[in-house]
């Protein structure tokens, strides 16, 4: 990661020297800009391998490579900026200039917006993070086959009853990408990963139950095969038998990867964007107190920990560490600059996009709720009666970061005399995110790094309805 | 615009597949694709950030034994699909390489727009513009308001070492209305889409002034809604509830999970696995609907496949290599997100054929229970068959009638049981459009049923 606003002139010859050609690639779009106008250029670059095992044999390989660009133009008038966006799945001279052309013939036709203009360098230090590993390339394709395929058949050795395998994976990617824009940011960014994934099938003639293990890394030397097993193992075989629960009002446990999922779901109302436009449970809620006061919740993508750390958000700001709530109060939204600007603030460092094709807006990158001194079994022994929550579906469709309802299917075991005792499924828990983080009775310590926004821990939530038979 | 085949000649496929085939493979496709996207979204009052994108690339695949080799390029140059091939084809051992005879290759177009340049982009932002309008004066309770317009077409060739080799032209048309309402009791949203593999000629038939009404009063109702019931109770479904079959059976009788056991359908071809009530059929050559295209993404033609036929399964949904192992032809459901991703077998429109009863006498003849006017989405294990699906838009049944509106919830059940449980289809069918996301794969389809009640489900509210 390195920034060109960022040191000397002999920093700035060095950095020239390992310049990308990504890097070039966005300088040379913003060059483009005619007078005026404020261009902003997003470059990245990927290539991706993926391994699919099955029955014992390679059931698909993939390897590819792709490319592409995003460029956003703002035409200048009175009262603000209209703005307007292309993209191209190619890094092709015409591909780009016919990118550049529409993005500034569909900025003709946005409205004025008052709160639209590009990242400005804030002075904000870059944090170095060494996202992209040495020993990425190490492996070959023949080791990273044979791991894929040891992964499928260790699961099935594993336990009895372990049916098959439903899908056994490796992938690994690395990806660059370079920001310029006419407002004076130049970032690079280059980041490796690999992981494994494994879906197992428990059960006989009569039942079937699934559970899911993976495990993350930098580069494929850092994964795991016995975690990912384990964890496939341990949450299809714990499910077998298990039955529709009786309705009633109960403690949830969720399981670090449940609460890293509904932590997700917290964040979308924590967006500054969101909440400047009204759409968040959020709104007006600053300095209040909004979560039990076991509840700290920081976003700070700076720490490498997570799988998604980043030192530059996707504008080519500095990422850092921002404290949202803090012992249950509300201090604190994520910005991106035009989020900001609607709010009268700065950026938080906080712009998001799906990559090169997608639009850019304010949210959580690298979310950590802060950890308890519980250990699960503390944890389970001081609720002593309710459920703990293995899995959620429906999250998409019975959660709202705007309203804060809150109904997803479930499925886990039963917590009986503060220990986990028989299963249930087919099953729905249900309150709002609102009550849910006031009822937020104990965190455990047994934080847990997961791909995407959200680190896991064990979190206990009172009085949720949990709805069965 | 240049077409695929200009880009690609018959000669660089013929080529390819040779390449792909030279290592002894048993099958070789080359799968091209030209994709353009357009987009713009209202937000806050304003029309925001017009977008437009565009890519195209090529997905090389080889197959030998249970093994697939992939490759793909955003690169269309003969040399480019050449060394894409050589890598797609490392998974062979080595071998004879295999002649491809290609004929002429059959050219299909899945709309008959005059295209997506034909119309003039302020026409289409003045859709967006009235939709604010509309939606505000449903009353002062609706403080945001956001519309999104998309349109993309879509050009695929596809030519294999069967000796398919034809094109389609897809054109498909967006437009969708989010409103937040707030009141004493917080925020509240309503939404309403509208999709087709159609033009801008869509709203000739589209009305998109009902659409921002519908979604403002979706949303200003919901501000008086009460918690939803918690607890096992009768269901009326409208007609705009498609995706329970989605999730209930449609991702259950996809054929990659009836191969690998992982769906509770397997081996059940010719039992009852639904009311016989239920007529199930997934069809991709309804013209105009959302899952509609005239060839699927392996070059065999879309098609009507009746996959539950009063009660009885019937067959389940096939792509070229799940059909390829059982020995059978492929019933045209291999799709792809485009092409850098494998297909799969995924459904394309999906529904419940309409049954008899008066939709009205479904609700009158339930005392008490719920009815669902709107679904969300919903989610499915198919190993488990247990799956959820949520509303929007839903109401207490009272004594026969229609009362209190409802907090969005999900339901849950458990396929088969909830089929089961089907005890009365009523007669006025429709179609709801959605995207259905499969292993990180996201394609559209189309959900239709007509209203019909569901004897039990548990219901996931907060209230007892």
């Amino acid at each position: 990661m390195r920034s060109t606003y960022l040191a000397s002139s002999r920093y700035h010859l060095w950095w020239y020297r390992r310049m990308s050609d990504l890097t070039q690639i966005a300088a040379r779009i913003i060059n483009e800009a005619k007078d005026g106008e404020s261009v902003e250029a997003y470059v990245s670059r990927g290539v991706d391998t993926d391994v699919a095992a099955y029955g014992g044999e390679v059931e698909s390989l993939t390897q590819a490579s792709s490319s592409g660009v995003g460029v956003r133009i703002l035409l200048p008038s009175d009262e603000g900026f209209q703005v307007g966006f292309s993209w191209a799945g190619s890094l092709d001279d015409d591909a780009v200039r016919l990118a550049l052309r529409q993005a500034r013939e569909n900025a003709t036709f946005s409205s004025v917006d008052p709160y639209a203009g590009l990242a400005e360098p804030d002075g904000f230090p870059i944090t170095k993070l060494a996202l992209a590993s040495p020993s990425f390339s190490a492996m070959t394709i023949d080791d990273k086959i044979a791991l894929t395929l040891e992964l499928e058949r260790a699961t099935i050795a594993a336990d009895p009853r372990i049916k098959s395998v439903d899908h056994a994976s490796y992938g690994d990617f690395r990806s660059e990408t370079a920001i310029a824009t006419t407002s004076g940011i130049a970032t690079s960014d280059e980041r490796t990963g690999a992981y494994l994934s494994v879906s197992a099938l428990a059960g006989d003639d009569t039942e079937t139950q699934s559970g899911y293990g993976l495990s993350v890394g930098r580069d494929p030397y850092d994964l795991d095969t016995a975690v990912a097993v384990g964890d496939a193992v341990e949450r299809s075989t714990r499910l077998l038998g298990g039955t529709k629960p009786l309705s009633g009002r109960v403690t949830m446990v969720l399981d670090p990867r449940v609460s890293a999922s509904v932590l997700g779901q917290v964040a979308a109302a924590l967006s500054g964007d969101a909440v400047a436009r009204g759409r968040s449970f959020f709104v007006d809620r600053i300095g209040e107190v909004v979560a039990s006061p076991l509840v700290t919740l920081i976003d700070d993508p700076t720490d490498m920990r997570f799988f998604g750390a980043s030192a530059v958000d996707a504008e080519g700001l500095a990422c850092r560490r921002n404290v949202l709530i803090n012992q249950g109060r509300l201090e604190r939204f994520v910005y991106d600059s035009q989020a900001a600007r609607r709010a009268g603030t700065q950026s938080t460092g906080s712009a998001v996009r799906g990559g090169f094709a997608g639009r850019s807006g304010a949210g959580c990158q690298a979310l950590l709720l802060a950890p308890g001194e519980l250990d699960l079994d503390a944890l389970l022994a001081a609720v002593g009666e309710g459920i703990y929550v293995q899995s959620i579906s429906g999250v998409h469709s019975g959660v709202s970061s705007v309203s804060g309802d809150f109904s997803v299917g479930a499925e886990g075991l039963i917590i009986r005399d503060g220990v986990l005792a028989e299963p249930f499924r087919e099953a729905t828990v249900a309150s709002t995110l609102q009550r849910m983080l006031q009822n937020v009775s104990a965190v455990g310590s047994d934080l847990t790094w997961l791909p995407g926004l959200a680190a896991g821990l064990s979190v206990a939530i009172s009085d949720v309805q949990l709805s069965g038979r | 615009m240049t077409e695929l085949i200009d880009l690609v000649p018959a000669s660089t496929i013929q080529a390819v597949l040779h390449e792909a085939m030279g290592r002894g493979a048993e099958f070789a496709e080359v799968f091209c694709e030209d994709r353009v996207n357009r987009s713009a979204s209202l937000d806050d009052g304003r029309v925001e950030e017009l977008s437009t994108g565009a890519e195209r690339g090529a997905g090389i695949r080889v197959v030998v034994g249970g093994t697939t080799g992939f490759a793909h390029t955003a690169d269309l140059s003969e040399a480019s699909l050449i060394n894409a091939a050589r890598t797609a084809a490392s998974v062979a051992g080595g071998g004879a390489a295999k002649t491809v005879a290609l004929g002429s290759p059959q050219h299909h177009r899945a709309h008959q727009s005059r295209g997506i340049d034909a119309v003039a982009t302020a026409e289409k932002l003045a859709l967006l513009k009235r939709v604010d309008e509309v939606a505000r004066s449903e009353g002062g309770a609706i403080t945001q308001v956001q519309a999104g317009y998309l349109e993309g077409r879509r050009r695929i060739l596809v030519a294999n070492s069967d000796g398919i080799f034809s094109t389609d032209d897809q054109v498909r048309t967006r437009f969708n209305v989010v409103c937040v309402a707030s009141g004493d009791t917080g925020l509240q949203t309503g939404f309403e889409s509208a999709a087709h593999t159609r033009g801008f000629e869509m709203f000739e038939d589209i009305d998109v002034d009902e659409m921002a009404r519908l979604a403002a009063r979706r949303a200003i109702t919901k501000l008086s809604a009460r918690p939803a019931p918690s607890g096992e109770l009768p269901v009326v479904l409208a007609n705009a509830g498609g995706v329970l079959f989605h999730e209930a059976c449609g991702h259950g009788l996809e054929a990659d999970h009836i191969v690998k056991d992982s769906s509770v359908y397997a081996g059940k071809v010719g039992e009852l696995v639904a009311s016989p009530l239920v007529t199930l059929v997934d069809d991709g050559s309804m013209t105009g609907e959302w899952g509609y295209s005239s060839i699927d993404d392996e070059g065999h033609p879309a098609g009507r496949n009746v996959l539950i036929e009063n009660g009885i399964l019937t067959d389940y949904m096939w792509d070229m290599l799940r059909a390829r192992k059982e020995g059978r032809p492929s019933s045209g459901n291999g799709r792809r997100q485009s092409y850098q991703h494998l297909p799969m077998v995924r459904m394309t429109n999906t529904f419940v054929m309409e049954g008899a009863e008066d939709p009205d006498d479904i609700v009158a003849q339930t005392s008490h229970g719920v009815y669902v006017a709107k679904l969300g989405g919903g989610q499915v294990n198919t190993a488990t068959g247990d799956f959820v699906f949520g509303t929007t838009e839903a109401y207490l049944i009272e004594n026969g009638k229609i009362t209190a509106p409802l907090r969005d919830v999900n339901m849950v059940g458990n396929g088969p049981e909830v089929l089961r449980s089907i005890d009365a289809v009523g007669s006025d069918f429709s179609m709801v459009p959605g995207t259905c996301g499969k292993q990180g794969q996201g394609v559209a389809v189309g959900c239709g049923q007509p209203t019909l009640r569901l004897a039990g489900i548990t219901f996931g509210g907060t209230a007892a």
